[in-house]
């Protein structure tokens, strides 16, 4: 594998923006038939590297090479011409538009002034047959699953003769089944010698696909390597520079008293979803995508209104029709997609915070106590070390990681009981994924009931009391710290039960 | 330098406004001269105060184009009660009630009736006028009573009422957006509505509330220019919809809501109130000051655009 010639080569690529060197001397090699990852925490310079190779940033310093041939890429049109294709993480299909009309944007056959549908549609159809992919091309972009929207985008891509493609966090928006659809493209893809790079935060995905990996980090180069010779604590070291002795902290806390009850939870496909929570406790919810998990926990929050079922906050039945309500009862929800239901992303970081409590600042005239707002804010930015310039910092300018953490102080200014956080660390670095479960375990010592959601078996499994495991809107399964395992909460997951 | 271009660029409505005032009294003289500038403010107070409550309702994401019917119903319902009742008191409580009701009807259209706000107030804006029409039967009421009339035309300690009118409509609105809760949430919801619901709050009544400001601010709209002109005519207020939203973007406010404020808004209509007044003191032909207006409004909102990326 190693005499292969790399079809790519960035040598020594540096870029600076005002204030920020952005990336120094940066490498990255990628060859035909093969996946490369591309691995870092956030901020680690991996946009901006490709957004140099895909032309929408001009490099300051290094030299690309592509098959052997320095070559300049100073536009996207650039890049394409070269073969160069990323799918973004926002995809960027009309969704208004069919999948031919899509896989043609901007490439359309005519006939003198006339569409020439039929061709279109014709070679539309072999695209998708050689994928597998069982849509007729005159379906609507906007009857598509996540999944099939990427299939599309992807195979827009090859359509369009790209030898080289990248793919950013492919998988987050895609269910199991999907993911798996996706991998065995890459794996076609690899068979036609198109060279991939593939940038992703979850290990088993890069253990599973890569061949190789390159690391960066804080805009260097810190090394490329087979994927045989690499563990993952190799990985993670060289990620974030040190050694993670213990990625997932698992404090022992004595329970307190039931905290939360839920009978009988139901609402379209969830059926009888019954638990119970105590003070100080972590309840892991488990299971595949679509099985009903965050339902659940909006259902608790009031964002949706349960067909049946109670839900009882320190032994007391509670009438929530509302998030106002759920507030009102001291349970706090933090959604799994912090841009579209957690941030006000042109806001600041202060009023990021205090949104949900503002409330508490109010004085008789309804006059707003700025000053005990900015100390407040001040407090939890030193308290959970969040890294902005100030308060008054637009949220959408800090990383993933410090917006969750301000989102978590929002809640924590409320002082909920009831603490519901759902997939805490998606999209969130490796450094700052361990300050989130400082923080959940902190908040467990202060005898604060938590909810954790989440798709990362390890975090369900590191971070746990206790597991629930959802299949089909239906529990399947509850596990006990001692006796998880990945392949336990897997079984439930699936729907077998013993 | 970066700091100044910072400030520059906050306050960058006013230096253009700064601008504009310079450039006209280079051109003519008859601009910087007190009795000018005050009448340049008493035109500009009706746009002004519409505007402010046009703010609110944009700051949501939203949009109102139905206030200039709404100064007209409430305009027409004002002189009534004037030239029948005389009671000046009635006259405006009342005329302030229906501005609310109708904005309560619009709001609630758009928050529980889930239909966009371009088409609810697109609506509204037919209603409300073919309201004013039968209301009034389609000729102007007169006859209103010095009373009445001393809103729209009278000066305390030199300054005309309707500046000091908008001017206390300013106070309140801004304190609302800067000082309470509410004016919190309604950068929330035009920020993000999903976080906003989420975040406990109740988006429904905030999201109606903008609209109920927007009836009564153009309510009080109606009363300034009825008692101006002495007589409410049911074609009064037509276009103003667009010049309020001409002046909340001027003011540096996002059509897609949660950014801007209402000092902008209040420099936006004076953009346009001097520029009116400028172009008519060089006898600039009435078709070519609306080319011009139209220009400025693209120049700015360029600008803007330029200084963002």
């Amino acid at each position: 594998m190693q005499d292969k010639t790399p079809i790519l080569e960035m040598v020594n690529i540096s870029k600076s923006f005002p204030g920020v060197k952005a990336l120094d001397k940066v490498s990255l090699r990628a060859f035909p038939g093969e996946v490369m990852g591309l691995l870092g925490e956030n901020g680690a310079g991996k946009s901006t590297l490709m957004k140099i190779l895909s032309g929408v940033y001009k490099k300051d310093e290094g030299i690309i090479k592509i098959d052997g041939k320095e070559v300049e890429i100073n536009g996207i049109k650039d890049a394409k011409r070269l073969g160069i294709s990323i799918i973004h993480q926002e995809l960027s299909l009309l969704p208004n538009l069919t999948i031919y009309e899509n896989l043609f944007l901007g490439n359309e056959i005519v006939k003198g002034f006339k569409l020439n549908k039929k061709d279109m549609i014709q070679k539309s159809q072999e695209f998708l047959k050689k994928f597998n992919f069982n849509k007729s091309p005159k379906t609507l972009t906007r009857d598509l699953t996540v999944g099939e929207m990427q299939m599309v985008e992807i195979i827009k891509a090859i359509s369009k003769n790209a030898k080289i493609v990248i793919m950013d966090e492919p998988t987050t928006a895609l269910t199991e089944v999907e993911t798996e659809r996706l991998f065995t493209i890459i794996n076609q893809l690899k068979q036609q010698n198109i060279a991939i790079i593939y940038i992703s935060h979850r290990m088993e995905e890069i253990f599973r696909i890569c061949d190789r990996i390159t690391v960066l980090r804080d805009g260097t180069f810190v090394g490329e390597e087979d994927i045989k010779n690499v563990t993952k604590d190799k990985l993670i070291s060289m990620m974030v520079g040190r050694k993670l002795e213990e990625q997932f902290p698992y404090v022992e806390v004595e329970k307190g008293k039931t905290i939360l009850e839920v009978r009988n939870l139901s609402w379209k496909k969830i059926k009888d979803v019954s638990f119970n929570l105590k003070e100080g406790e972590i309840l892991g919810i488990a299971g595949l995508m679509g099985s009903g998990r965050t339902e659940v926990a909006k259902l608790i929050f009031g964002e949706y209104k349960k067909e049946k079922g109670e839900i009882l906050v320190e032994g007391k039945k509670v009438n929530i029709n509302s998030p106002k309500d759920a507030i009102k009862n001291g349970i706090a929800y933090l959604s799994e997609d912090r841009k579209k239901e957690g941030l006000v992303l042109k806001l600041s970081v202060l009023e990021n915070m205090m949104i949900a409590n503002l409330k508490a600042y109010e004085n008789k005239f309804k006059r707003l106590n700025k000053k005990k707002q900015l100390s407040d804010c001040k407090d939890y930015i030193k308290k959970l070390s969040i890294k902005t310039s100030s308060p008054y910092q637009i949220i959408k300018n800090l990383s993933g990681g410090n917006q969750q953490k301000v989102i978590i102080a929002r809640w924590l200014l409320n002082s909920p009981k009831v603490l519901i956080i759902d997939e805490p660390t998606r999209g969130i670095d490796v450094g700052a994924k361990k300050e989130i479960y400082d923080i959940l375990n902190q908040l467990k010592k202060q005898g604060k009931g938590i909810i954790m959601i989440s798709s990362e078996m390890e975090e369900i499994l590191g971070i746990s009391d206790r597991i629930i495991v959802m299949h089909e809107g239906r529990i399947t399964g509850e596990i006990s710290r001692k006796e998880a395992n990945q392949e336990l909460i897997m079984k439930y997951a699936v729907g077998l039960t013993d | 330098m970066e700091k100044l271009k910072a400030l520059a660029l906050k306050f960058k409505s006013l230096i253009g406004l700064f601008f504009l005032c310079i450039v006209i009294s280079i051109i003519t003289p008859r601009f910087l001269n007190i009795n000018n500038l005050l009448n340049v403010l008493t035109q500009v107070s009706v746009n002004a105060v519409i505007a402010i409550g046009m703010s609110f309702v944009i700051l949501t994401g939203g949009i109102d184009l139905s206030v200039g019917s709404i100064l007209a119903v409430t305009g027409a319902l004002a002189a009534s009660l004037i030239s029948k009742q005389n009671s000046l008191f009635l006259a405006i409580l009342l005329s302030l009630i229906v501005g609310a009701l109708i904005g309560a009807f619009n709001g609630l259209l758009v928050s529980k009736g889930k239909i966009q706000p371009f088409i609810v107030t697109l609506a509204g804006m037919t209603i409300f006028r073919g309201v004013t029409y039968v209301y009034t039967n389609g000729t102007p009421i007169s006859g209103l009573s010095k009373d009445f009339t001393f809103i729209g035309n009278a000066r305390v300690l030199g300054i005309p009422f309707p500046v000091i009118i908008t001017f206390i409509v300013f106070l309140i609105a801004w304190y609302l957006i800067n000082e309470t809760r509410f004016g919190r949430y309604v950068y929330a919801l035009g920020g993000n509505e999903d976080s906003a619901r989420l975040s406990g709050i109740n988006t429904d009544s905030i999201k109606t509330m903008v609209y109920v400001i927007s009836g009564i601010t153009a309510a009080i709209g109606g009363i300034i220019v009825t008692s101006r002109i002495g007589s409410a005519s049911p074609n009064a207020g037509s276009g103003y919809e667009l010049d309020a939203i001409a002046a909340v973007v001027l003011g540096g406010t996002s059509l897609a809501g949660g950014e801007g404020s209402i000092a902008g808004t209040i420099i936006g209509a004076m953009i346009i109130g001097v520029l009116n007044n400028g172009l008519n003191l060089m006898n600039v032909s009435p078709f070519y000051q609306s080319i011009v207006k139209g220009l400025v409004i693209l120049l700015a909102v360029l600008i803007d655009k330029k200084n963002k990326k």
